[in-house]
């Protein structure tokens, strides 16, 4: 198979100009004879149903939560970065053109991210239209702060809620819509298969999660929107629910996927307390921009912090980048915090820990200011360790947060099944090998407000689709396979329950394929997963039947794809002999222990396809060139 | 340390539910409410039990998913805190938690600690937002809002839609929920334009679910793990009856000829 981006021709800054004329669209008379199936509803998911539903298109949304406003989008704490200028700090669309290219350690596409960048503007204004509560100035204008990988303060922000404000947002738009009726809801349903009819995306199978009832429903297009699969590691920040299954049934009816090795650990999370821990609590990166990172210079140091004079304290990170020092890039704090708890200079009863500490800036601004800036995280961690961060240092350790691999898209956001398109995190687009923080929440809405829209039309403009229905042998065949594996899996009962392979299947991602990887270990966990697996289809207990709400059923499944796609992550990682952004096999490094790309021999897009459950998956590449921003080693030094 | 676990098992809305005890011996003081109950559902599925099913997702705090009543507190005894937040060391050892749903006409029971809360959907599909459709908005600064303006609208914006306040109230009353989203949005600027319709609205859909009257009895702030204000629902009434003396929907029927005036015109 060649992978064709489909990138327009000419100069980057008339790309999107030049595609968006280039389309055809769909009469507006006709625009509602066509559905839309878009799964999930957080900010990619929300913003296109209700985009597409404004546009006149019949639209049918589905969530697995019990309102589309719990997607997990609304965790979302920092901000979301925007070209504004407001600053008069030099910042401009070409700048968070290239501060994200560069972040992302070259391994993404230009056109794409140059769009991202354009886009960035429209979204907060048409955030502040909706009411988005952003923070503002005593004049009453739009403030901003500064974030990790950038020199400019771009960050615009609702406090340490700004997820959950653009999330809401964008669920009234959607609610909307569902009062008009141009989009339907459909709650606590989860898609279960893909339906391909001659090659295209015709429609999905779900699951109502209360009746377990399956249903087909069918469309002129299918857009997933269903996020990260950052819960393969069991313990990160997503939330619990938050599952890989949607893509990963496209998947294996030949969407590909791609980079699934690189997954974002973020740096300030709370730590790991005991064995029952179900999640992690992620402390936005916006604490970095007041907070001060250090360690103990002596090993072991058990002396509580009050009592560590300044100079027998290590601010690694402010000695080894003196000039981004605290707000270096997400990969380049996370790798440097697990080398000081590797040393054993690690701090907290585990010893995996690291001190992030305001009494500086509290001396300097105030506890008012700090209050003002950061009240709801200090009092979310004081909720969770019991410790007054205003006293006493918080304690942070990295954590897995994001997954910047997803399913390829081309520029119009279409998979490799026509029809199929992907948004948001789900997708693999823009953020190569790292992300920026406050990107994730631009991206999600640049995605469903701006682009999804135009491409779908695009593609149903020039679409001819013969009527499908329930007595295709196509359905047919994806109704039975979804009830045979239902059936399996109530049917096992074996001695084990889904939890507990899912701890082991996380612990084992975790060591090998998290924050450093090693081809040895890679293989290792290869083999690990494999064997899991096969335990998990021979010894796992999942209670109750199927004809109710059957949480652990719901689990079931998820795991079961997670399986599938750890071994996946780990056959890229093993691949990609190189190290690039969160991506740190320990093999390539430089002599400071800085990631060291290969762009000779690596500069490409892996994205791999499914061959069947006991088949190697077929790599194919998709070169990148970069016309714009020259690859160079990133330095934050 | 070592607790009892009282809660209410029900397999549907039709079938009969009852009170069941359960130990719950391993409980470590840093564990939340809800890592509690995963403990205990492990625990039962190896012994051939159906799992408690309860609502959760995010487990920070944040999405609105989780909540049932622990000894008769919505989300517990702390404030502010829903219930994934809580953790155990506001406990004993020896300890006896009762945990039931969220128990409103409104909230019909789906399982054990879950229920269905898609009125509040329904509440906001009414009218609470602004309608600006994709493509349609100025600059982001060509509105200011004065930094009081924004904080108070944050302040009421900040609801998560859990529902604690509707199973506090001794009425069942929605007032809190539909008060914050007519309070965030009434209060912008860029909200302004649709405050009447948007009041009555979401009041008219408040009224026709089962939602009770609100006495002013303040458990619903009392129990919001938001602290949602009050003030929120003094807002509401403000704006509904503003809007139902103005008599009108929109500025459009105000420049309407006057041949055609009518004064039992829709509200």
């Amino acid at each position: 198979m060649k992978l064709d981006a489909r990138i327009p021709s000419g100069p980057i800054e008339k790309a999107w100009d030049k595609a968006r004329f280039d389309m055809k669209l769909v009469n507006p008379a006709n625009k509602r004879k066509h559905t839309v199936l878009v799964v999930g509803s957080g900010l990619a998911g929300a913003s296109a149903s209700a985009s597409m539903g404004e546009l006149g298109y019949n639209v049918k949304c589905f969530c697995f939560q019990d309102s589309p406003r719990r997607a997990h989008s609304i965790a979302a704490q920092g901000g979301i970065n925007a070209a504004k200028n407001y600053q008069n700090d030099g910042d401009s669309v070409f700048r968070l053109f290239y501060d994200t290219v560069k972040g992302g350690d070259f391994r993404s596409r230009e056109a794409n991210v140059y769009r991202l960048a354009q886009n960035s503007v429209n979204i907060i204004d048409q955030c502040v239209a909706q009411g988005v509560p952003f923070a503002r100035e005593y004049g009453g204008a739009l403030t901003n702060r500064s974030f990790g990988g950038a020199q400019v303060s771009r960050t615009f922000y609702a406090r340490g809620q700004t997820g959950q404000q653009l999330l809401l947002g964008a669920y009234q738009a959607l609610e909307r819509q569902v009062s008009t009726g141009t989009v339907t809801m459909f709650p606590r349903t989860e898609m279960l298969d893909l339906i391909v009819v001659d090659g295209q995306a015709r429609g999905i199978v779900t699951r109502n999660l209360i009746t377990g009832e399956l249903d087909v429903h069918f469309g002129d297009a299918v857009v997933l929107a269903s996020g990260g699969y950052g819960n393969v590691y069991y313990l990160s920040t997503n939330a619990k629910g938050s599952n890989v299954t949607a893509s990963w049934r496209a998947h294996k009816r030949g969407a590909l996927f791609a980079n699934p090795c690189f997954t974002q650990i973020h740096p300030t999370c709370i730590p790991v307390s005991g064995d029952y821990q179900s999640k992690l609590t992620l402390m936005s990166e916006s604490l970095r921009n007041d907070g001060r990172i250090w360690v103990p210079k002596k090993k072991g140091d058990k002396r509580p912090p009050s009592q560590i004079p300044a100079d027998e304290r290590d601010y690694y990170l402010e000695r080894r980048y003196p000039s981004f020092g605290n707000l270096v890039p997400r990969d380049v704090a996370s790798r440097n915090a697990k080398h000081v708890c590797d040393e054993g200079r690690g701090v907290g009863e585990s010893g995996l820990g690291v001190y992030l500490d305001f009494s500086d800036a509290i001396a300097r601004l105030g506890e008012n200011v700090i209050r003002e800036r950061y009240g709801n995280l200090f009092d979310m961690y004081q909720r969770i360790t019991d410790e007054n961060p205003y006293k006493v240092p918080m304690r942070i350790y990295p954590a897995i947060h994001y997954t910047m691999g997803g399913l390829w898209v081309d520029y119009y956001l279409q998979s490799t099944i026509p029809g199929l398109f992907v948004a948001g995190e789900a997708n693999f687009s823009d953020h190569g090998a790292n992300r920026l923080g406050a990107s994730a929440l631009m991206q999600g809405l640049s995605d469903g407000y701006f682009i999804i829209p135009y491409t779908v039309g695009n593609y149903i403009a020039n679409s001819k689709l013969d009527k499908v229905d329930e007595s295709h042998p196509v359905v047919q065949e994806a109704v039975a396979g979804v009830k045979n594996s239902i059936h399996t899996l109530l049917s096992i009962k074996g001695k084990r329950t889904v939890d507990s392979f899912h701890r082991q299947l996380g612990k084992i991602i975790w060591d090998e394929c998290g924050m450093s990887r090693t081809a040895e270990g890679l293989k290792k966990a290869i083999g690990q997963v494999r064997e899991l697996k096969q335990e998990f289809w021979q010894n796992v207990n999942v209670p109750g039947s199927g004809s109710d709400l059957n949480q652990s059923l719901e689990k079931a499944g998820r795991v079961a794809d997670f399986f599938e796609l750890g071994e996946l992550m780990c056959i890229d990682a093993l691949n990609r002999n190189e190290s690039c952004g969160g991506h740190f096999r320990e093999e390539y490094q430089t002599p400071d222990g800085e990631a060291k790309r290969d762009d000779e021999n690596y500069s490409y897009v892996a994205a791999w396809g499914y061959n069947g459950p006991d088949s190697e998956p077929t790599l194919t590449k998709e070169p990148l060139e970069f016309e714009y921003v020259h690859p160079s080693q990133r330095s934050y030094k | 340390m070592k607790l009892t676990l009282k809660i209410w098992r029900q397999k549907n809305r039709d079938e009969k539910g009852k009170f069941v005890s359960y130990s719950v011996n391993n409980v470590n003081p840093e564990m939340s409410m809800l890592e509690c109950l995963d403990v205990l559902n492990e625990d039962l599925i190896q012994r051939g039990e159906e799992p408690v099913a309860f609502e959760h997702d995010c487990r920070e705090g944040i999405c609105g998913s989780c909540g049932f009543m622990i000894n008769g507190h919505a989300h517990g005894p702390q404030t502010a805190t829903t219930a994934c937040q809580l953790t155990m060391r506001h406990f004993k050892d020896g300890d006896q938690l009762t945990l039931e749903p969220w128990r409103a006409a409104a909230f019909p029971l789906v399982k054990d600690l879950v229920v269905d809360r898609r009125a509040f959907d329904r509440i906001i599909a009414a009218g609470g937002y602004i309608s600006v459709s994709t493509g349609n908005a100025p600059d982001g600064n060509a509105i200011p809002v004065p930094k009081g303006i924004a904080d108070r609208a944050m302040d009421a914006a900040t609801c998560i839609g859990c529902g604690a306040c509707v199973a506090a109230c001794p009425n069942a009353s929605a007032s809190l929920f539909t008060g914050a989203k007519i309070s965030h949005l009434g209060l912008l600027p860029q909200g302004k334009p649709e405050q009447d319709r948007r009041a009555l609205n979401m009041v008219a859909q408040m009224s026709e679910e089962p939602f009770g009257g609100c006495t002013n009895i303040g458990q619903c702030t009392e129990s919001c793990p938001k602290e949602i204000p009050l003030e929120v629902i003094a807002n509401m009434n403000r704006d509904y009856r503003v809007a139902t003396l103005r008599k009108r929907d929109d500025l459009i029927q105000v420049i309407t000829p006057v041949t055609t005036w009518s004064s039992d015109s829709k509200s």
